[in-house]
């Protein structure tokens, strides 16, 4: 009797193994071998110093450090954007959708299946400078006040800042609006009834009742679209110019075309520290541990 | 009726104001939608453009070209074949390993059990240029070369964590007393997976499958750094924003939304008439 029972003690390790090693193989054991490269300098020998170590990672960032401000900036902001595009349309399909629930969830999902990048594309027509978008803004005098504030720069959208969170807000938008939707759709409608009852106007409904519900929904968010949005360097790449690359570029050209992998690999580790630092406080204070 | 006395022209104004505060919501939601929707519709219209030059920036004229002549350009549909042959593997690959940790978290408990759940974790709360550059450092010093395999092994890498958490979701939510019956009425353990566990976790292994396929077609991040020369749909986006967009690559983003709004509306076709029934 004893065999069958420790075959079965082995099942779960049995439905592990080949995922797990997998994971570790090509996800954890290149993380190590990145920790190791950081080390290194042009040759191998030399590489395990602590004093280099140090070295690259301080050149690092004194270098690069506008572009890793600017990555942390960007991604706040598409975030923050995410948020006051996305709660709305959340709360529109939650809520007051009835029987076009299910043609707007599709019509939120749909644009993910053309290829992101030709989305992405398709901003540099909208935003171009001849298009109607900027004309508009322009005469608008909404491009003087942008411009004033350092968002964008004389008569143009495209290659400023402006144009490079706009596609950062655009493309991870649909992170921000699925949680939200998940989130709201559970709250209990008699639950605003009895807001009403209790002469709630709408908005104090909304500020006492639906949006403390949906906090989990807005955790899982922001995390959902913060974290893509800071190694992110496809934006930048096509919408943004010279003035607006974000770390994830920087990375990309180091290790792509530079081939000076220890700079790439000091620069990825810090934007994995400075990441999982930022989400760990995050969560601290939001105070919603239990969800992830 | 010549001269509006102010009662005459507040009235209409404050129905309109009153209106839009209490369809504010509403309206916003729409904004947004639009916000989401217009660079499809301008892929969409931009691939019946006749460009003057290299790029498909500016409406020139109508024509059908790109649409009677989609694999005009050079390399264009053999990257997409590429990819689509990189996304079944993948699918396949991480679908079956991920729903096996899958099952071996909602229904076992086991050592180690929260460990394996921070790694399932990590890869989807850790941005992907830092996956990309480390996995690249190591193929780099093994000497593998670049290509099909290391986008394979990489892109189911980074599908599996999602898989994990899909089926896991459904299978946590399943009432465990169903297998008790199905056990009671003598099915052998092999019979209770086959005809009662598995049917009811087929809805989240189909999920993950589908976002598989999705995130591994579409990947771009990940594949840049492991590709090597080798150029999948995105890669070959990517080069021609460079090179030159042609207006092929908006046919075939047409195409692929088309196809998916398709298969969603025949699909949830398919599942209201089966509810009906």
């Amino acid at each position: 009797m004893r065999k069958p029972a420790t075959r079965k003690r082995l099942v779960p390790y049995w439905l592990l193994l080949p995922g797990i090693l997998w994971l570790l193989v090509f996800f954890a054991a290149p993380l190590v071998y990145q920790a190791s490269t950081s080390l290194q300098t042009g040759s191998l020998e030399e590489g395990f110093k602590v004093t280099w170590h140090v070295q690259t990672y301080w050149d690092a960032l004194t270098e690069y450090y506008p572009q890793f401000l600017r990555s942390v900036l960007y991604a706040a902001s598409a975030t923050l954007g995410c948020l006051l595009l996305g709660y709305p349309l959340a709360y529109v399909i939650a809520f007051k959708a009835g029987r076009w629930r299910n043609v707007l969830m599709i019509l939120v999902i749909a644009p993910f299946f053309t290829s992101f990048l030709i989305r992405t594309l398709a901003w540099k027509t909208i935003l171009s400078d001849s298009g109607t978008v900027v004309s508009v803004l322009n005469s608008l005098h909404v491009l003087d006040v942008t411009s004033w504030l350092g968002l964008t720069e004389g008569e143009r959208v495209l290659a400023t800042p402006l144009a490079v969170v706009c596609g950062l807000t655009y493309n991870f938008l649909p992170f921000m609006i699925l949680p939200l939707y998940t989130s709201l759709e559970r709250i209990d409608g008699r639950l605003h009834e009895a807001a009403g009852d209790l002469y709630a106007r709408p908005f104090t409904t909304f500020r006492k009742v639906t949006f403390p519900l949906s906090m989990p929904g807005v955790v899982a968010g922001t995390l959902l679209t913060f974290i893509p949005a800071a190694g992110d360097y496809i934006n930048a790449e096509l919408l943004g110019s010279a003035d607006q690359k974000m770390v994830g570029n920087v990375i990309q050209s180091q290790f792509l075309r530079v081939l000076d992998y220890p700079t790439a690999a000091a620069l990825s580790f810090i934007l994995m520290a400075a990441i999982l630092a930022m989400v760990t406080v995050y969560i601290r204070k939001s105070g919603t541990e239990d969800l992830v | 009726m010549s001269s509006t006395t102010p009662t005459a022209s507040r009235g209409p104004l404050t129905a309109l104001s009153s209106w839009l505060r209490r369809n504010l919501v509403v309206l916003a939601g729409l904004a947004t939608l639009a916000y989401l929707l217009l660079p499809n519709l301008v892929v969409l219209v931009f691939s019946f453009n006749k460009p003057n030059g290299r790029f498909n920036y500016a409406w020139q004229r109508f024509s059908t070209d790109a649409w009677t002549d989609p694999c005009g350009v050079a390399g264009l549909c053999g990257s997409l074949t590429l990819s689509l042959k990189i996304a079944i593997w993948a699918t396949i690959g991480a679908t079956v390993l991920g729903t096996m940790i899958a099952f071996a978290l909602a229904r076992y408990r086991f050592r180690a059990r929260s460990a394996v759940s921070s790694l399932i974790f990590l890869p989807m709360a850790m941005p992907e240029v830092v996956m990309a550059a480390s996995l690249a450092t190591l193929f780099l010093n093994m000497g593998v070369d670049f290509g099909f395999w290391t986008i394979l092994i990489a892109h189911i890498m980074f599908c599996l964590s999602f898989v994990v958490t899909a089926v896991k979701a459904r299978v946590m939510s399943m009432d465990p007393r169903l297998e008790q019956a199905a056990q009671d009425l003598y099915a052998s353990p092999v019979q209770t997976f086959l005809r009662v566990t598995l049917p009811i976790a087929a809805p989240g292994i189909a999920a993950g499958a589908l976002l598989s396929f999705a995130l591994s077609f579409d990947d771009f991040i990940i594949t840049n750094f492991n590709a090597g020369s080798t150029v999948t749909f995105p890669m070959f986006v990517w080069g021609s924003a460079q090179r030159g967009t042609p207006v092929q690559i908006n046919v075939i983003g047409t195409a692929m939304f088309a196809i998916a709004v398709l298969c969603v509306l025949v699909g949830q076709l398919a599942g209201s008439r089966r509810k009906r029934s």
